[in-house]
């Protein structure tokens, strides 16, 4: 049965890191600067800008400290930033950050594989990032990946998502944004997932951030909406590929995502028309077609 | 987060996935109780009716030979999909890509437990599809007139007396005639359709005799509220079990407004395989919306469709090579890591 949907959506743009990282071609200073500055147009209030790793691991953030510090700052609007330890931290803040994100993941091989050590070490490593940011007053965004499923481990309990989550939430992360990595979660596994993160975690304090891999991410987040939750995570013309599917897509395209809540009544202060504008940007910069479907249909009510 | 080389490189491969894990394979015997669809309200099989050989097909630009045409639908035939609509009995001076339609309905290898539904626009069309050996037949209303007047160039109330012609005599010769609904959700030269406007059309066609009314968002622009209105009006004359809704992927929309309908009891859903077929009122975008994406879903719910997805696939890819064309199915696109499965 089909329950009521919230009226307000918060939708956190990632196109600028989580997009602008997965895609081939690399984007130089000024473009990604132009893009943020275009999505702080739009009416978005959340902009994830950069991340603070080692331009060694993620090549396409290594002008990090350029963008923080050359993006125009619109009043009332986030930008925050990934930072995996405690020295991206420190080199975020000194470049200006006001709000960081931490990478946690559901699967052991995963963290593993990704980040070079188990989930209780990654943990611990936030604990500092956690500590150094409550003295400076910053808040922090807990990331949790795989929640749906993984490409090393395949399926993935929902008790081990709840329990990553309960663990980032009680160390002070204000929001936990759950991630279906690979894109595999169906409105099923989403429901049963949530179902069990939700006792752990207020629903108040959960986003969901949904992969369009298998063309289901509007249906999961539909479901999600169903079930209480008020944040979702989208991509600017659905940047960003999938690392782990040749040729697959990745991230739901944020204005796809602004035309269901648009259809369904939902707040979220976003102008579709600007953003579609901003979406044709850094398509045209990144010489790539949209994958934004409302973007690709020229035909207009 | 993190190199990606060195991730793609430790893997597992895709195939080796989708041999293994729940979330691709066909559906559990046993349905986790979590997962059972009667817990979260939908229905336990949903029936899926493959239109890509005819709304597919018609909506590409590329004219397919007859002999493609009958492969694509004998190996739809194996999938486990219980209808097929193969094509339709049109003049060729319209719909020039469906001109072969006898020689299809003759040609093709007729599996038993399959329907193979035609579209029949009037009466002739009709008999020369009984001639030609079809033992179903579909017939296409709108809920606009503006659209009934550029698309078959008569109003809605002449074309409803056109299609009561053709369901007197099917009723006279046993043969079922399903009822399309065309812009169910909004229309290309109106805009906004009223969702009483489409349960009228619906009622008309239920009454002169069809079995079930397909509710076709034609340009894709529904999204799950306009959905849910659309429905509740057209069940106040229809029951559920007659209705079925025709999603074009045209916005990005169609497995939200999948799922919503299926929430609202509705256990008959259109697709198309590869997702042929794009929108022909808007350049570049896209139209029906895959089957493989649609079956996807529903194993990921524990709903049967009684469809192997795997199958589907490789009629997919067969397809899209022949039409030398990528696949509108994001299944697989995910999928197939060099073009061509295992």
């Amino acid at each position: 049965a089909s329950g009521a949907y919230p009226k307000r959506v918060k939708v956190v743009e990632v196109g600028p890191r989580d997009g602008l990282q997965n895609e081939k071609n690399l984007v130089p200073t000024p473009v990604k600067i132009n893009l943020i500055n275009m999505l702080s147009e739009t009416g978005l209030q959340v902009i994830e800008a950069t991340s603070f790793v080692s331009p060694k691991w993620v090549p396409q953030m290594a002008d990090h400290t350029e963008v923080l510090q050359g993006i125009r700052k619109s009043p009332g609007i986030s930008y925050p930033v990934l930072t995996p330890n405690l020295r991206g931290f420190q080199a975020a803040v000194a470049a200006g950050a006001k709000e960081v994100s931490i990478f946690g993941a559901a699967s052991e091989l995963f963290t593993q594989k990704n980040i070079n050590c188990s989930i209780e070490e990654s943990l611990e490593r936030f604990e500092e990032v956690m500590r150094a940011a409550k003295e400076a007053s910053i808040p922090v965004r807990g990331y949790v990946s795989c929640v749906l499923g993984c490409p090393y481990e395949g399926k993935i309990s929902a008790a081990k998502v709840a329990e990553v989550s309960k663990k980032m939430f009680s160390m002070g992360c204000y929001e936990i944004s759950l991630g279906d990595t690979i894109g595999v979660g169906t409105p099923g596994s989403m429901r049963e997932m949530l179902a069990v993160v939700m006792k752990e975690v207020p629903v108040g304090a959960l986003a969901v951030h949904c992969h369009d891999t298998y063309g289901q991410a509007l249906a999961n987040i539909l479901v999600a909406l169903q079930m209480g939750v008020s944040v979702v995570d989208a991509s600017v013309a659905g940047l960003g590929g999938c690392p782990y599917a040749q040729g697959a897509s990745g991230n739901v395209a944020t204005e796809d995502l602004v035309y269901m809540l648009n259809g369904l009544g939902i707040h979220t202060g976003v102008d579709l028309q600007k953003l579609m504008d901003t979406g044709t940007f850094i398509c045209n910069a990144l010489n790539r077609k949209t994958n934004s479907k409302v973007s690709q249909a020229s035909c207009r009510l | 987060m993190g190199t990606v080389p060195s991730a793609l490189k430790h893997c597992l491969s895709y195939q080796h996935l989708l041999k293994e894990q729940l979330w691709i394979a066909e559906p559990p015997a046993a349905a986790h109780p979590a997962q059972e669809p009667q817990a979260s309200g939908l229905p336990e099989y949903i029936k899926i009716v493959e239109v890509g050989p005819r709304d597919g097909l018609q909506n590409e630009k590329v004219i397919v030979p007859t002999d493609i045409k009958i492969e694509l639908i004998n190996q739809l035939s194996k999938t486990g999909l219980p209808a097929i609509e193969v094509t339709s009995f049109v003049s060729s001076k319209w719909v020039p890509q469906m001109a072969d339609h006898k020689e299809v309905m003759r040609g093709i290898e007729r599996h038993p437990g399959v329907q193979y539904p035609v579209l029949t626009p009037n009466l002739q069309g009709f008999h020369s599809a009984i001639a030609a050996g079809a033992t179903e037949v579909s017939v296409f209303g709108a809920a606009s007139e503006s659209f009934s007047k550029m698309n078959i160039n008569c109003s809605i109330e002449e074309s409803i007396e056109r299609f009561e012609e053709v369901t007197k005599s099917a009723r006279n010769m046993n043969i079922p005639v399903r009822g399309y609904v065309s812009c169910a959700l909004g229309c290309p030269y109106e805009g906004n359709v009223l969702p009483d406007k489409v349960a009228e059309v619906s009622k008309r066609l239920y009454g002169m005799g069809c079995y079930e009314i397909s509710l076709g968002d034609t340009i894709g622009v529904g999204t799950p509220g306009s959905m849910k209105k659309m429905l509740e009006a057209v069940m106040k004359e229809i029951p559920l079990s007659a209705l079925a809704v025709h999603c074009h992927d045209t916005y990005g929309q169609a497995l939200a407004n999948i799922l919503t309908a299926m929430q609202m009891g509705v256990s008959v859903v259109d697709s198309s395989v590869a997702g042929l077929g794009g929108c022909p009122y808007a350049k570049g975008a896209t139209g029906n919306v895959a089957t493989e994406d649609v079956i996807y879903m529903m194993n990921g719910l524990g709903i049967k469709t009684g469809v192997n997805l795997c199958a589907v696939m490789e009629a997919g890819n067969f397809i899209c090579t022949a039409l030398n064309k990528k696949t509108n199915s994001k299944v697989a696109q995910a999928s197939f890591s060099s073009g061509t499965i295992n």
